[in-house]
């Protein structure tokens, strides 16, 4: 790997401090360490140090995301086809949808791999990871059909509002890839929401849609129950999609076959990858166990006082359907916005679920209640933090007073 | 009486390297030095010049803020040289040895009849009070001040560690004529801490003493982890503590007047070519024992241990106060792909690798970061070496935005820069904790004077 190194060492001269490409100083330094960990040595305190970097902490969630995504490519595909009633084989759906998926993520990093490398260099610091994960959750959480320009400045704005304002990687208060997709949300919500976006019907064919198709998602069909009350003949038919043979199934459900977001849809395939992460000592396991059960408290509450079918959904399939899982194993885990104490993330992990679910039920037309859920809780975090903080400092107070 | 702990949070370091129980013989040296750097918390004031003649146990330089506090030439000969660094900073005080050692005699001490007053004057002449370390703030204890407790660390766990039991051996008169001596310093109690999961000594169990042993991972060798189990530090609190090896040097001290720093130290690492322990005064040029004990070809020597020791160079000194030479190679190399690769067998104490699959593999570290420095992103990654109850991370952040207030609420009181060493080993983010808690000590402790 001597070359390699070797065209490192020549272009360095040129985007080092006096050199005349300064400004790509960061995104040299970003590709070299990349390729080379660095020859760097202790030089303060212990002289050994542990294998673990940044990157490596990265790119093991990036692992834990791959199978997600590749369902989530597949489901584009397959849906697309289903769409338009043609056969289609596994291949067929797998390479459609990565045809779909490569530009949205390839947008996504250039946009924000751009704001992050012109900060590092304003501020004269390495490009940090978090962008590694934050770039490829982005068009995860993103529907199909959007635009890639509003991907583009949906990502423009999370990094800069969302991140780099607060001094950037470590020091921003909300998630970055969910400031993304709030923005996009509220920016631009005929792309992010409704029955018109979750598949791919656009083009010459679009008018040769199967006879009845309906393209909405299972949070949009359970929004029109609302107000029905229980046992409506006018709900059935969206119930029945609920059933055991209908769309949204709970296997179907666990198993991702389902209209959603990219990523979002199998429920099993993010399971696998938060295991991968609590195995890796990665993800917080904290957090998620937490999550889980304040989404099941609450779907348990409103399954006990129903009074539309939404509420009366089975608690697990509740939790099976829309951002849950996603956003439990992927994005109210992200160390940086979360509760920072131990104590503190079961209570946050705890509420964001919590209220997840409250959300998504109470107020339909924003059915992505999860979303919002924890970035109310990556608010609220620091207050959590501060009452466990407080509790030590009391208990210290409290031994000197009785010393 | 006796209390029992057990350390479940840290990590045991196994590097390849071990010394043997095999006795390298005595090391000579004609010159030694004395560098003011190694006592945290003085301002050096010299008392004496080059060329002048010294005998062991003279006093070399003092703390300019607390005259008691006396740094003692460890052998007798001539100031040879004071070297400085930037605006005249005193850096070394090297003295040419002579042949045969002569000591200044300060007199034997009567334990008996003694009081706290003559102790501690004693302490200050003979120069054993430099081996005394008091907290909070980590510096060389001042006789005046009145500790609340004393703790003896007689547990010794980190790297490549040597065996205190053979280290001390034969100094049984010595080490209880130091129990004495310390208890007289204070009206609290003299504990006297032992490793539960190695054979215990029988020399470090007095009557005046209370014994306290430790089973579990590092750092229960570490005296910060003991004060913290068996009696924290509040705020205005002063505890000293004494490493167990210092003990045969003090008691020397009460027993016969005489300054003689010298430790049975344990040589081991991965490019110690012959591991074992050689007896060495403290101080003492190690070149030629480095020329024929080590393999220096890109290496680092470090007096003390990989965790909190500091760097020689290859034709340096002793530092003060260690009983430990350390040599691990160098990792100034780069690695391809190292991030992304499986990685199997390298080190880590994260999931994220997988040494957590082989606990008993022993490893030859080198002195690569593996990274590069980043801002604080994992969370309660430091809690998992600290074996105290304090939120690591939120102290740091305190100490790095200099708010005293919160440092102080904290617990800054409660740590040395040693106790976030391991923290610092396992650190993500490259952070340099030891250096950062440091600071704050320092920044604290100008506050409060």
């Amino acid at each position: 790997m001597k070359f390699v190194q070797n065209i490192f060492d020549q272009t360095r001269p040129l985007v080092e401090k006096d050199g005349k490409r300064n400004i790509f100083y960061p995104l040299h330094n970003a590709i070299e360490t990349m390729a080379f960990v660095p020859n760097h040595t202790a030089h303060s305190g212990a002289h050994v140090r542990d294998a673990i970097d940044l990157k490596r902490t990265m790119v093991t969630v990036i692992f834990a995301m791959v199978p997600a995504l590749l369902f989530g490519m597949w489901n584009i595909g397959r849906l697309h086809y289903g769409a338009f009633g043609e056969e289609s084989t596994l291949i067929d759906n797998f390479l459609f949808g990565a045809l779909k998926m490569l530009p949205l993520i390839t947008v996504t990093y250039a946009a924000g791999l751009g704001v992050e490398i012109f900060f590092a260099w304003k501020r004269n610091h390495a490009v940090n990871e978090g962008f590694l994960v934050s770039g490829l959750l982005i068009p995860m959480i993103m529907p199909v059909d959007i635009p890639l320009w509003m991907v583009a400045v949906s990502t423009i704005f999370a990094v800069l509002i969302g991140k780099e304002v607060f001094g950037g990687t470590g020091m921003n208060l909300l998630n970055p890839a969910l400031t993304a997709r709030a923005f996009a949300f509220f920016a631009y919500p005929t792309w992010m929401s409704g029955d018109q976006v979750w598949i791919n019907t656009k083009g010459e064919e679009g008018a040769q849609l199967v006879d009845g198709y309906s393209g909405a998602t299972a949070m949009g069909d359970l929004a029109t129950t609302v107000g029905q009350g229980m046992d409506n003949p006018a709900t059935n038919a969206v119930m029945a999609e609920f059933g055991a043979d209908g769309t949204y199934s709970l296997l179907n459900a666990f198993l991702g076959l389902i209209p959603g977001s990219i990523g979002e849809t199998s429920a099993l395939l993010i399971l696998l990858g938060g295991l991968f992460l609590v195995f890796k000592g990665v993800g917080s396991w904290r957090i998620m166990l937490s999550f889980f059960i304040g989404g099941l408290v609450m779907a348990g509450i409103f399954n006990l006082f129903a009074v539309n079918e939404f509420m009366g959904l089975n608690p697990i399939h509740q939790l099976m359907l829309g951002g849950f899982m996603f956003g439990m194993v992927f994005m109210a885990t992200d160390p940086v916005s979360a509760s920072q104490t131990e104590t503190g993330k079961y209570i946050y992990g705890f509420l964001a679920g919590f209220f997840g679910i409250m959300i998504r039920v109470f107020n339909p037309a924003y059915p992505e209640g999860i979303m919002l859920a924890i970035l109310f809780m990556n608010v609220m975090a620091p207050l959590i933090d501060h009452y466990v903080v407080e509790a030590n400092i009391k208990r210290r107070a409290k031994r000197l007073a009785n010393a | 009486m006796s209390q029992s702990f057990k350390i479940r949070k840290g990590h045991n370091i196994k590097l390849v390297g071990d010394a043997p129980k095999n006795d390298l013989g005595n090391v000579s040296s004609t010159t030694y030095a004395v560098s003011p750097l190694d006592f945290p918390g003085i301002t050096p004031k010299l008392a004496v010049k080059a060329g002048e003649k010294v005998q062991a146990g003279d006093v070399l330089f003092f703390d300019k803020d607390r005259p008691e506090v006396k740094i003692c030439s460890p052998v007798s000969g001539e100031v040879a040289e004071v070297k400085r660094g930037a605006k005249r900073k005193i850096l070394q005080v090297v003295v040419l040895a002579d042949s045969a050692i002569t000591y200044a005699s300060h007199g034997s001490f009567d334990l008996k009849s003694g009081d706290r007053g003559t102790a501690a004057d004693h302490f200050a002449k003979t120069g054993v009070g430099a081996l005394i370390t008091s907290r909070p703030y980590g510096v060389v204890a001042g006789m005046s001040e009145e500790p609340r407790d004393i703790f003896v660390n007689g547990v010794q766990s980190g790297p490549l560690a040597g065996d205190l039991a053979y280290q001390i051996e034969g100094k049984d008169a010595e080490i209880a004529a130091a129990i004495e001596a310390l208890a007289l310093m204070t009206t609290g109690k003299v504990y006297v801490s032992q490793d539960a999961d190695a054979p215990s000594i029988a020399a470090l169990n007095h009557e005046k003493a209370t014994s306290l042993t430790f089973s579990g991972k590092h750092p229960k060798g570490l005296v910060g982890s003991q004060i913290a189990q068996a009696a924290p530090i509040n705020k205005g609190d002063i505890v000293w503590t004494v490493n167990a090896i210092d003990l045969p040097i003090i008691g020397r001290a009460f027993l016969k007047g005489e300054y003689a720093p010298q430790y049975k130290v344990v040589v081991a690492g991965s490019k110690i070519t012959k591991p074992g322990y050689a007896t060495i005064t403290q101080g003492a040029n190690l070149a030629s024992f480095i020329g024929s004990h080590v393999n220096t070809d890109n290496t680092r020597i470090i007096a003390g241990d990989v965790l909190t020791g500091t760097q020689i160079e290859a034709t340096g000194f002793l530092s003060f106060g260690q009983s430990q030479i350390t040599a691990i190679p160098e990792g100034n190399q780069t690695e391809f792909f190292g991030w992304v690769l499986p990685g199997f067998g390298k080190f880590s104490t994260n999931r994220a690798f997988w040494a957590w699959l082989f606990p008993n593999r022993k490893y030859d570290l080198d002195t690569n970061l593996h990274g590069e420095e980043r801002a604080f992103v994992v969370t309660g990654e430091y809690d998992k070496f600290i074996p105290m109850d304090i939120f690591p991370q939120q102290l740091l952040r305190s100490i790095l935005i200099g708010d005293i207030e919160k440092m102080e609420q904290l617990g800054i009181y409660e740590v040395v820069p040693e106790d976030f060493a391991l923290a610092e080993v396992a650190c993500t983010s490259k952070l340099p904790l030891q250096e950062i808690v440091r600071n704050g000590l320092n920044d604290l402790r100008k506050e409060m004077i």
